[in-house]
């Protein structure tokens, strides 16, 4: 199987369409990092009703 | 019927399901990270050109999979929801809400995705028709339904009104994803169907499809954690939560 592309430069230029391409995939993984952040941010944020 | 029975409501209790996510939580990360990878480099790096879109197509690696994830999602909400309304069962409802952000967030990136693969190819970002509308309601729905539960104090009194409103906006599902044969759409047909198969080459189709299985381990992963925390917040004055919390080392 051969790649798709001829250079690295090919690649992100995505055959003039890089800003739809990378826009869905970039903001994908954006939207996806920010929800794993504020889940962590839950556990630590949240703090347990205690007896003291 | 004899044998071995499975006792599914064992796992019912909060307090048992608890541990359990938890074990599983770090399999469905871990293959929805290996799963993304290969299906990544196949689709960006050894899916060939589209000879129609040119390389726009390969948006279809994420907007697929999200939109399958927003509809699947919906359902599932919905479902645990019904099953939480019927027989009041805590978990349940907890499934729901741990359900819905993620959910809310797969509508969101199937229209951004939709939006920016629509401009190259038919010259618009947005158009009314029946599949992006109906897609567009689904997210109103998840953030409906994520509002009302924010709005009402308690939490067993908004598992009921929630799961009102995610059971009644379940006729949407079938209406997005019929909409491509009900009405005439700019929006093209099923890529995939079960009785025709599938349009697409090969290599596509199966980038797509891992890249759907990546996004399916993903909401496991993430649902399951979120689930754990709900079930930490709202049973935070039961006896087995604050022993757990005692154990516990904060960090």
């Amino acid at each position: 199987m051969n790649w798709a592309w001829n250079s690295f430069a090919d690649f992100l230029a995505m055959g003039g369409y890089a800003i739809y391409v990378w826009g869905s995939f970039g903001v994908t993984a954006l939207v996806l990092a920010v929800e794993l952040w504020t889940l962590r941010a839950r556990r630590t944020a949240w703090q347990p009703e205690t007896d003291e | 019927m004899s044998g071995h029975r499975i006792n599914w409501f064992y796992f019912a209790a909060p307090q048992r399901f608890y541990p359990l996510a938890g074990m599983a939580v770090p399999w469905f990360a871990a293959l929805g990270v290996i799963l993304a990878a290969i299906g990544l480099v196949m689709g960006l790096g050894l899916a060939p050109t589209d000879f129609q879109q040119g390389d726009s197509y390969r948006i279809i690696f994420i907007h697929v999979p999200v939109s399958w994830m927003s509809m699947v999602l919906y359902v599932a909400m919905a479902f645990w929801a019904g099953v939480g309304l019927v027989f009041n069962t805590r978990l349940a409802s907890m499934l729901a809400q741990a359900i819905a952000p993620t959910g809310a967030l797969m509508a969101f990136l199937s229209l951004w995705t939709g939006a920016l693969w629509g401009r190259p190819t038919w010259g618009t970002w947005w158009v009314w028709d029946a599949r992006l509308t109906s897609e567009l309601i689904l997210l109103f729905l998840y953030i409906g339904y994520l509002s009302l539960r924010g709005a009402i104090e308690d939490e067993r009194r908004a598992d009921r009104a929630s799961a009102l409103l995610a059971l009644v906006g379940v006729v949407n599902v079938p209406i997005i994803y019929f909409s491509v044969k009900w009405w005439n759409t700019l929006h093209q047909g099923a890529s995939v169907s079960v009785t025709k198969g599938s349009s697409m080459a090969t290599i596509m189709l199966n980038a797509m499809l891992i890249m759907a299985l990546a996004f399916w381990m993903y909401a496991f992963a993430v649902v399951l954690t979120r689930v754990r925390r709900i079930i930490l917040e709202r049973e935070s004055g039961a006896a087995w939560t604050r022993a757990y919390l005692s154990d516990r080392s904060p960090s």
